[in-house]
């Protein structure tokens, strides 16, 4: 017994590493700190991290998370120290709106000069004070050009009973009555419950010719040709185009909802400095380009989308042009009383479908 | 004969329901295209790329490490608390055994959160340890549960018998008990490990510092789309377990026959 609590006490310390290098390069001023970063899974270039700590001698502890709402329940455990979070939109203005994050000190991040100007002061952090964006996705309709020969540009076509039966929504609330609310020419964020009530109708209208709601499985579908059009996330699209060259994504002309996941530090970080030199790295033109080349979404950072391949830079679905960028909007927290309001509503399309 | 063959179909149902999606999944850790719908070729690539990826090599250490380690010790503690049971006033005994129960019943999230929040209330720092603490906790009721049973269709006489041949009651249930519930101590550790394995939800909340365990570096790419080295893993996993299943099998057949079969 004793043996094996020795080996048990001793295999952890391993485990832990105890051993702390501390180097004094002057380049290096934060070299033996550490930094906690909580990222999306698999949402970093392989080789990222490594090369960070090559450069500045900041170690990093990486953790993935599945969702906005999975990464807010354990940061709000307090449980761990995280240095850099890189939520969604919404989820940021929820952290704002709780103070729970701290202010850039955008001295120390000289790279996020280099962010598209439209990707500044949106509507999650109107005074650019606590964000830098990451990576970010419009939602768009994924077409299959066998099965649908007119030009897809407008929402009207997820309406058009030509396609019964080979229509794939979302099996979420916010990005369905987005659909509805774009093509109505409303905002996707409205409080106006008779707008909400007026989606809600044409999405009962629509519901016939739903194939499925559905989230991951619809990039399966769209691969396999099982459905002529699906509502999907421009990165998503992407992917499935790879797959199947029958594919093609479209944002369409009304507008749409775009998502941008963007690093912001949390108050609980212990080491500031640190978290900005990694988000000043995040944002090194070439550092970008091989995030956003691994990845496959679209970068707000100008100097690496003017690297990207002409193909991907031009291309329409990764990068639309700046009208339909202006008719876009991000989602913004609705507050208590609207989300409940949005949930019965949804509930109440769901349960008129069975 | 109609009934045979009605059986046979249900029965061959019910093996296509429960291994199907497993085959699929190792056909598709063979295939050239990323997708899950395609047939792009053969390829071993993923097998290959699956030993270079970072992420999930290190998940894969620290899930097999976990598991591991977490069903061993919680044999250990179960075999004991089991033995312990057993012999308890009927009083103490339904109210220890109720207390085993619940938390199998009660749901992962509650138990995760419920050790998060444990964990930092009492400023342990979520990592290995934590984690660790957590699949052990889970664990023993799953191992007590298995060798319970057991222990009541003993004969309570051999136990009596050994003691009075001269063995003191440590030696007694070493040389007398334990063998003879060993078959279900070895469930009991399989189970564990298993669920061990493939726990998401309290590993989820339990664990920090960079420290993941396989479920979560799949769950968490889900946003993404699943890497296809995925399969490879899992198909290796499978295969390991499977087999692994089948030499303990082989083993308890054969101890089975050299006991004269007498001890099913």
């Amino acid at each position: 017994m004793k043996k094996i609590v020795l080996l048990l006490t001793s295999l952890m310390l391993v485990l832990t590493g105890c051993a702390k290098n501390v180097e004094t390069d002057p380049n290096k001023p934060l070299a033996g700190t550490t930094i906690y970063v909580y990222n999306w899974g698999d949402y970093i270039a392989e080789d990222t991290i490594e090369r960070f700590t090559k450069e500045t001698g900041i170690k990093v502890v990486y953790e993935p998370f599945d969702s906005n709402e999975a990464m807010y329940a354990k940061y709000k455990s307090g449980a761990v120290n995280y240095d850099v979070l890189i939520p969604s939109d919404y989820m940021i203005q929820k952290l704002i709106s709780e103070n729970e994050l701290l202010p850039l000190n955008f001295d120390n991040i000289p790279n996020a000069k280099y962010i598209d100007s439209s990707f500044k002061n949106l509507q999650y952090d109107p005074e650019n004070a606590y964000s830098v964006p990451y990576m970010w996705g419009t939602l768009g309709i994924l077409y299959n050009k066998e099965k649908v020969k007119e030009e897809v540009d407008s929402w009207d076509i997820l309406w058009d009973s030509k396609y019964k039966g080979q229509i794939i929504m979302m099996d979420s609330v916010r990005d369905s009555f987005a659909v509805a609310f774009k093509r109505l020419g409303y905002s996707l964020n409205t409080t106006d419950k008779a707008q909400v009530d007026e989606a809600f109708a044409t999405l009962v209208e629509q519901g016939p010719l739903v194939q499925a709601y559905v989230m991951d499985q619809v990039k399966d579908k769209m691969i396999g040709e099982e459905a002529a059009l699906a509502v999907i996330y421009a990165g998503d699209a992407i992917y499935c185009m790879e797959q199947n060259e029958n594919l093609a994504y479209a944002v369409p002309k009304e507008g749409t909802n775009f998502f941008v996941d963007a690093m912001v530090i949390p108050k609980t970080s212990k080491n500031k400095a640190g978290a900005e030199a990694f988000i000043n790295f995040m944002n090194d033109p070439e550092i970008a380009l091989n995030n956003t080349e691994y990845i496959g979404y679209s970068t707000p950072h100008a100097e690496a989308k003017a690297m990207l391949d002409e193909e991907v830079r031009n291309n329409p679905s990764a990068y639309p042009s700046k009208d339909i960028i202006d008719k876009c909007e991000v989602f913004i927290d609705l507050g208590q009383e609207m989300t409940a309001y949005y949930n019965d509503k949804w509930n109440e399309l769901k349960a008129s479908l069975r | 004969m109609v009934k045979r063959g009605i059986e046979k179909i249900y029965l061959g149902l019910i093996m296509i329901f429960l291994y199907a999606p497993i085959l699929t999944l190792m056909v598709f850790s063979f295939n050239n295209s990323k997708s899950r719908a395609k047939w792009g070729g053969f390829t071993l690539k993923w097998y290959k790329n699956m030993l270079h990826d970072p992420e999930i090599s290190k998940s894969l250490y620290y899930t097999l490490l976990i598991a591991l380690l977490a069903s061993i010790i919680a044999t250990i503690i179960g075999t004991l608390a089991a033995i312990g049971i057993h012999v308890m006033k009927k009083k103490t005994k339904t109210v220890v055994l109720n207390a085993t129960y619940l938390p199998v019943l009660n749901a992962d999230i509650v138990t995760g959160i419920a050790f998060m929040l444990f964990f930092v209330a009492i400023g342990l720092k979520l990592g290995f340890a934590s984690m660790l603490i957590a699949h052990i906790t889970f664990n023993i009721p799953y191992v007590i549960l298995n060798i319970l049973p057991k222990l009541s269709s003993l004969n309570k006489f051999t136990y009596e018998a050994a003691l009075d041949l001269g063995a003191h009651p440590m030696q007694a249930i070493w040389k007398v008990i334990i063998p003879e519930i060993m078959p279900n101590i070895i469930t009991g550790f399989l189970l564990a490990f298993t669920l061990s394995l493939d726990d998401f939800v309290i590993s989820y909340f339990t664990t920090g510092g960079g420290v993941t365990n396989l479920s979560i570096t799949v769950y968490t790419m889900t946003r993404r789309g699943i890497k296809p080295e995925i399969n490879a893993v899992s198909t290796v996993l499978f295969l390991s377990i499977l087999i692994l299943l089948l030499i303990i099998n082989k083993r308890s057949e054969r101890n089975v026959k050299k006991m004269g079969g007498a001890n099913i």
